[in-house]
C-alpha cells in the first residue's frame, strides 16, 4: 500500500455520510484477541513475537475476506508514516511508539484494520461512517470467524477471550460511536450528559482515545463492560443511549438558533474569516475553528463549503498529514505556518460568497 | 505439650523477647525452629511483629508471590504493571482476580459469543496442559529422548 495515497481520500470515518452523519461521525467496534498457546506481548521474547508475526500475518493475508487486506511492517515505516496512521485511526499510539515485531493489516477502504501484538496478540477494528454499530458489528463478527477458523484463540469458558488487561475480558469487545457535539458543549450542558453516561457505565473519550483531550468536540461514547453482557447486549445499549444525545445536541443548536442567533452566527462567521486569513496556525486552533464551521454548514449559515470537506481539513492538518502534503518534515513553527497556507487555500477554492 | 508456633512439632524452646520498655513478646518454639530464628536476623524481623500481623502480612505476601506456573509472572508484577502474562494467569491467579473482575465489570462470567471451533479446542486444550506438564518432568529428569518425543506432540497439536 502507497501510503502517500492515503491523503488523496477521506477513508471511511471522516467520509461524511451515513446515518445521521451530521452529527455521528463514525461508528467502530474493536475486537481483543490472543493466541493460546503463547505469553501475552508484553511478556513475550523477541523471538516469539516475531513468531507471532510471521505466522499472523501469513494467516491474515490468505483470508478470503472482502476486501482484500493489505499488511504493513510498522518497524519499516517512518515515523511520520507511523503518525499518519494513528492520525487515520488505523493503529493505536501504542503500535505506534512500540518497539519489536507488529504490523496492521488494512483494507484500502479503510473498513478494516487489525493490528498484531499490540497489548493484544490481535486487535479487530471495523470502522463505519456515521451511525451504523449493526453493520459494523456483522463485519467484524465475520472477520473473527474467519481468523478464528485459522488460528487457536485464547478462550475459557468462564472468562471468555483472555485478553492481557482484565479490563477487557469476556466478549474482548469496545464499540464505541464518535459524535460532533459542538452545540452541548457551547450551552454548557455536556457534562450533564457525560455524568449521566458514566452512570450507566459508559465512557466518553476525545477523538483519539483514552487520554486524549475532546478537541474539535468530538466524543468517543463507548462502552466499559466487557464481561458478563454479550455483544448483542452491550451494542444494544450504546444504540439505544446514542439517539437520545442526539435529540439533546439536536435540541441545543434549535435553541442557539432561537435564542442567539446573531452570536451564533457572529462565532461561525469569524472562525470561517480566521481560517482563511491567519498566517500561522496551531492544530488545536484548527479543530476549534472548523468546529464551529462545521456547525454553521449543518445549520445552513455557511452555504459555500461542504461537510466533506470540512471533515477532510479536519484531517489533513494534523501533523503528519500536513507533512505529507507539503513533502517535507517540518518543525512546530513551520508546520503553523504550512497549515495556515494549505487552509486558507482549500477554502478560498470555494469562493467569497457567504450566506 | 505446647506446639512449636511455625511447625508442627513439640515446642522446647521458650523465647521471650524484649521489644521496648514493658513490651514483651512470647515465642514458643522447636529446636530446629528456634535455631532458624536465632540465626537469622530477617527471620527474627518477621517473627516479632506478632499475631494478628504476622498473618496479615504472611498473607499479603503470599498473595503477591503466587506464580503462573506457565509464563511465571507474579501476581504482584501483575499488580504493578497492569497486564497479566499469558492466558493462564486467569486460572493460576483465578482467587485474586475475581474481587477485580467483580469490580471493573459487575460479573464474572462471560456471556456472549464463543470461538465456533472451540468444543474440539477445548479438548486440545486440557492435552496441551497435560503434555506440558510431561515436558516439565522429563526435563527435570534429564530425560532428553522423552521430551523431543512430548516437544514434538505439542507442536503436532498446536498447529492441528
Amino acid at each position: 500500500m502507497n501510503l502517500d495515497s492515503l491523503t488523496q481520500n477521506n477513508g471511511e470515518w471522516l467520509r461524511g455520510n451515513g446515518p445521521e452523519a451530521d452529527i455521528v461521525i463514525s461508528s467502530r467496534i474493536r475486537l481483543a484477541r490472543n493466541l493460546s498457546s503463547y505469553p501475552f506481548s508484553n511478556r513475550g521474547s523477541a523471538h516469539q513475537k516475531a513468531e507471532i508475526e510471521t505466522s499472523l500475518r501469513d494467516r491474515l493475508t490468505r483470508l478470503d475476506f472482502m476486501p482484500r487486506l493489505e499488511y504493513l511492517m510498522l518497524p519499516g515505516l517512518s515515523s511520520i508514516d507511523r503518525q499518519l496512521l494513528v492520525e487515520r485511526q488505523l493503529i493505536s499510539r501504542e503500535l505506534a511508539n512500540t518497539e519489536g515485531p507488529r504490523g496492521v493489516a488494512v483494507c484500502p477502504q479503510e473498513t478494516v484494520s487489525i493490528m498484531i501484538n499490540e497489548e493484544d496478540h490481535l486487535r479487530l477494528q471495523v470502522m463505519r461512517s456515521g451511525f451504523a454499530l449493526d453493520e459494523a458489528w456483522q463485519d467484524i463478527d465475520r472477520l473473527d470467524d474467519q481468523i478464528e477458523q485459522r488460528v487457536n484463540y485464547a478462550f475459557s469458558e468462564e472468562f471468555g477471550y483472555l485478553t492481557a488487561c482484565p479490563t477487557n475480558v469476556g466478549t474482548g469487545m469496545r464499540s464505541s460511536v464518535m459524535l460532533h457535539l459542538p452545540a452541548l458543549v457551547l450551552t454548557k450542558q455536556i457534562e450533564k450528559v457525560f455524568r449521566a453516561l458514566q452512570k450507566i457505565n459508559l465512557a466518553v473519550r476525545g477523538l483519539y482515545g483514552e487520554g486524549s483531550r475532546a478537541s474539535g468536540d468530538f466524543y468517543q461514547i463507548s462502552n466499559q463492560v466487557t464481561l458478563g453482557k454479550s455483544e448483542t447486549t452491550i451494542l444494544t445499549e450504546i444504540r439505544e443511549v446514542i439517539p437520545q444525545i442526539i435529540s439533546y445536541e439536536r435540541q441545543a443548536r434549535s435553541t442557539l438558533t432561537r435564542e442567539s442567533r446573531q452570536a451564533l452566527h457572529d462565532r461561525v462567521r469569524r472562525a470561517y474569516g480566521t481560517l482563511k486569513n491567519a498566517m500561522m496556525m496551531t492544530s488545536e486552533e484548527t479543530m476549534d475553528l472548523l468546529s464551529s464551521v462545521r456547525l454553521g454548514v449543518n445549520l445552513g449559515l455557511i452555504e459555500d463549503v461542504s461537510i466533506p470537506t470540512v471533515n477532510e481539513l479536519f484531517i489533513h492538518t494534523q501533523p503528519a498529514h500536513l507533512q505529507k502534503l507539503m513533502g517535507a518534515a517540518l518543525d512546530g513553527e513551520e508546520r503553523n505556518a504550512a497549515r495556515a497556507r494549505y487552509l486558507s487555500s482549500r477554502l478560498r477554492e470555494n469562493g467569497p460568497h457567504l450566506n | 505439650m505446647q506446639k512449636c508456633q511455625k511447625c508442627q512439632n513439640p515446642a522446647t524452646l521458650h523465647i521471650t523477647e524484649v521489644l521496648g520498655e514493658s513490651q514483651f513478646e512470647e515465642l514458643h518454639l522447636c529446636e530446629q525452629c528456634a535455631n532458624k530464628y536465632l540465626y537469622e536476623p530477617q527471620q527474627k524481623a518477621n517473627l516479632g511483629k506478632g499475631g494478628g500481623d504476622l498473618g496479615k502480612e504472611g498473607e499479603e505476601g503470599l498473595l503477591g508471590q503466587a506464580e503462573c506456573p506457565e509464563c511465571g509472572v507474579k501476581f504482584v508484577e501483575f499488580r504493578n504493571t497492569g497486564r497479566l502474562g499469558c492466558p493462564h494467569d486467569y486460572q493460576a491467579f483465578r482467587e485474586e482476580l475475581m474481587p477485580l473482575l467483580e469490580n471493573i465489570h459487575g460479573e464474572t462470567k462471560h456471556c456472549g459469543k464463543t470461538p465456533r471451533r472451540f468444543p474440539q479446542t477445548r479438548e486440545h486444550q486440557s492435552e496441551l496442559t497435560q503434555l506440558r506438564n510431561r515436558l516439565k518432568q522429563a526435563v527435570t529428569k534429564e530425560d532428553y529422548e522423552e521430551a523431543a518425543k512430548v516437544r514434538d506432540l505439542i507442536k503436532h497439536l498446536e498447529e492441528a
